[in-house]
């Protein structure tokens, strides 16, 4: 008792996809959660706290879902090999927690019988267990406890039922270790698997008596919503409503946070002694902490829709309706999230292709997501296309100013595409992964649940983003402040810094592209993110940053730059990697520097293409 | 013996014709006879891994098939239930599940 006492239990939760398990693992934990990753991989880690009525505090792990421990995927070697406690860096488990959907246990009983010979403490939760009932579905309990050799409680994880009968039951495990055995648990051939499945088939017809009134709404749902037409055009208006939405409901606050980080950025530069310091907190870490801060809005809003979508089960039907077009540029369906995603941010959507099990899939996906159209390139378009494209109707239908916009968002879209499809057919030709993927039964997303996701997606974000963009602002920071204007000098003082050396450096080589030295000078710091060089080109064409000075810079640079320059950065913009923390998140998803690099240098090689075509199209028809 | 092996030997037995489960439409019930992970084409994966994974996901000699739906393109992917599961697959791997259709 003493030593359990002392040394606070852990248990682990395994099961299928789709049984539950995140949501009893909330119900479990609260807020009480630790994101972070497993030593030397890129798969998620989520562990949560709780002390139990009788005062003994529970480490819960939530493990990644599978249908067995036959490891296919890295999230399913993370899994196998916690549950085999011999997962790096990580102590065993004392308690396995197989959770199942208590109306879906066919595939689950097989992957009991793999946990049932490895041969450590475990107990069955049969989750969705009220769902269950409604159905008429009769399970003989104790029965199955003796087939299965291991204890079993039912629980409802979304209206926090039978959580104290797991708890007691956790504790009675761990302290007598009753079904503790050797492991004899090893990679099953196929004879096994079929063998097993025999097995429990049969204790499923032993102790399950089939519900009387079966779920029949999910076939008639899915009658309409994935009909080969009308399922496509659902999906079309339900993306286009998210991304209304994303836009809609974030634009006022991220503007609240945009216009609160300059307040603050001003107020600093307004009571400190004009200088290096009053420079570093203003520009390098409330510019930079704002940067991060500016996407949150637009985030949540996305993830907010991804995790509705993901609840409700109709996040499999979307990656099967996309999955043939998706599969021409040689994609898999799974990675329309990740792709999504990317139009907020290619950040969060890198971070989501841990959903695609293959290597290869994986890596196409995260290498094209920064083509898609992200926020940060709209307040460079709005700048550039508001400066040069007139305003006026096409066909009397449509706005031109718009339709620049929509074929800057198109061309991305065509050219990832694209270049999926080239990745695919040339460097790494075969036959595409096979598409295997359970259909779950739909269900309502249960809000608690949405909310829990939603905060601990946030404080991911928050976390990885902020410890990859902040550094990076500071470097922009130094890079464009030192070294100091000589005295008597009469430029922008970013003229003579590191950044504005380095513009005016690599000016001869953009100039056949149509760029002059300001707009090399601008990208430097616009590595930071892509907005940031709107500010930057209001500094240096010394007309300042700021909102109000907007429509002078637009002015400005309309007399200044012809339109072939302008499309030409356009298209630049476009293809470019004009983002350090994108590079710095491919890095740190694929754990090499090889990737960051791939992406670094065939993007810049598409985008000095890209402005090099459209700059002299525009020069020979006349608009140099 | 288990009912679902019964249930393969009788399909075998009755010698009703046999088809690919990547030859079936919309709406065709049916009884798996045969798993083989060995479709003549190569594969992203080995045939005994292609085999395997059919089977975790249920596809098993004496399983009962319907196929729920088509994609627009090609007809592919489908979605096939599987017992009481619905599972999406294409009918690239589909060539894997030897099905006796009902009449």
């Amino acid at each position: 008792m003493t030593d359990t006492a002392i040394r606070p239990a852990r248990i682990a939760l395994v099961g299928n996809p789709n049984s539950g398990k995140t949501a009893l693992f909330n119900a479990l934990t609260g807020a009480r959660q630790k994101v972070a990753n497993y030593a030397g991989v890129t798969v998620e880690r989520k562990e949560g706290q709780l002390v139990t009525p009788g005062g003994r505090t529970i480490r819960v792990l939530d493990l990644p879902g599978t249908y067995s421990l036959r490891a296919r995927s890295p999230d399913e070697v993370v899994t196998r090999d916690a549950v085999l406690g011999r997962l790096s860096g990580e102590t065993a488990p004392d308690v396995l927690v197989c959770v199942a959907d208590a109306t879906n246990l066919r595939l689950v009983l097989r992957l009991v019988l793999e946990l049932k010979q490895v041969g450590r403490p475990f107990v069955l939760a049969l989750n969705m267990f009220d769902i269950a009932q409604r159905q008429g579905l009769r399970i003989d309990l104790e029965q199955l406890s003796r087939e299965i050799g291991a204890p079993i409680v039912t629980t409802v994880a979304t209206r926090k039922r039978g959580l104290d009968e797991l708890l007691t039951q956790v504790d009675t495990l761990t302290l007598t270790h009753s079904n503790v055995g050797d492991n004899t648990w090893r990679e099953p051939s196929a004879g096994e698997i079929r063998a097993a499945h025999a097995e429990a088939q049969r204790i499923y017809r032993d102790c399950v008596r089939p519900p009387e009134r079966p779920d029949t709404v999910t076939g008639k749902i899915d009658a309409v919503l994935l009909h080969p037409v009308a399922g496509l055009l659902i999906l079309a208006a339900l993306m286009f409503t998210v991304f209304q939405s994303v836009f809609a409901w974030a634009t006022v606050p991220a503007d609240a946070i945009d216009a609160g980080f300059a307040a603050l950025a001003g107020l600093v530069s307004e009571h400190l002694p004009e200088g290096l310091l009053a420079s570093f907190i203003a520009d390098g870490l409330i510019a930079g902490v704002g940067s991060v801060l500016v996407f949150l809005p637009q985030i949540l809003v996305l993830f907010f829709f991804i995790l509705i979508l993901e609840d409700s089960g109709y996040m499999t039907r979307a990656a099967f309706l996309l999955d043939k077009l998706m599969g021409v540029a040689g994609l898999h369906g799974r990675a329309f999230i990740p792709l999504l995603s990317s139009f907020a941010c290619a950040i969060p959507g890198i971070m989501s292709t841990r959903v695609i099990d293959n290597k290869r899939d994986r890596l196409t996906t995260i290498l094209i997501a920064p083509l898609m159209t992200c926020s940060a390139r709209l307040p460079v378009y709005t700048l550039i296309i508001g400066a040069f494209v007139p305003r006026e109707k096409v066909w009397g239908l449509f706005n031109l100013q718009g339709l620049v916009m929509f074929g800057l968002f198109a061309t991305g879209i065509v050219f990832a595409l694209l270049v999926s499809a080239i990745i695919r057919r040339i460097f790494w030709r075969g036959a595409a992964e096979p598409l295997m993927m359970e259909l779950p039964t739909y269900r309502w997303p249960e809000p608690r649940n949405v909310a829990l996701n939603l905060w601990t997606r946030a404080k991911i974000f928050m976390n990885r983003a902020g410890r990859i963009i902040l550094p990076l602002m500071v470097l922009v920071w130094v890079l464009s402040t030192f070294p100091y204007p000589p005295e008597g000098a009469t430029g922008p003082a970013i003229d003579y810094s590191i950044a504005g050396r380095l513009g005016k450096f690599i000016a001869p080589v953009m100039e056949p592209i149509g760029f002059n030295w300001q707009m090399t000078v601008a990208l430097i710091p616009g590595m930071a993110a892509r907005e940031v060089a709107v500010a930057v080109l209001g500094t240096v064409y010394a007309v300042g940053g700021d909102a109000d000075s907007h429509d002078a810079l637009s002015t400005l640079l309309s007399q200044q730059w012809s339109l072939a320059t302008a499309l030409a950065f356009l298209a630049w913009y476009v293809f470019a990697p004009q983002c350090l923390p994108t590079l710095g998140v491919v890095k740190r998803e694929t754990n090499s520097w090889i990737w960051p690099t791939v992406m670094f240098v065939y993007m810049v090689g598409l985008a000095y293409l890209a402005a090099f075509v459209v700059y002299h199209t525009a020069v020979a028809l006349g608009a140099g | 013996m288990s009912d679902a092996v019964l249930t393969a030997d009788d399909a075998i037995a009755s010698d009703a014709p046999t088809r690919a489960l990547s030859t079936a439409s919309r709406g065709e019930t049916g009884v798996i006879v045969a798993v083989r992970g060995d479709t003549g084409v190569a594969e992203a994966v080995a045939s005994d891994e292609l085999e395997r994974r059919l089977l975790e996901m249920g596809f098993v000699e004496g399983a009962r098939i319907e196929i729920l739906q088509e994609g627009l393109f090609g007809r592919d992917p489908i979605a096939v239930r599987v017992d009481d599961t619905r599972v999406a697959l294409r009918r690239r791997e589909a060539r894997a599940v030897t099905v006796q259709f009902d009449g």
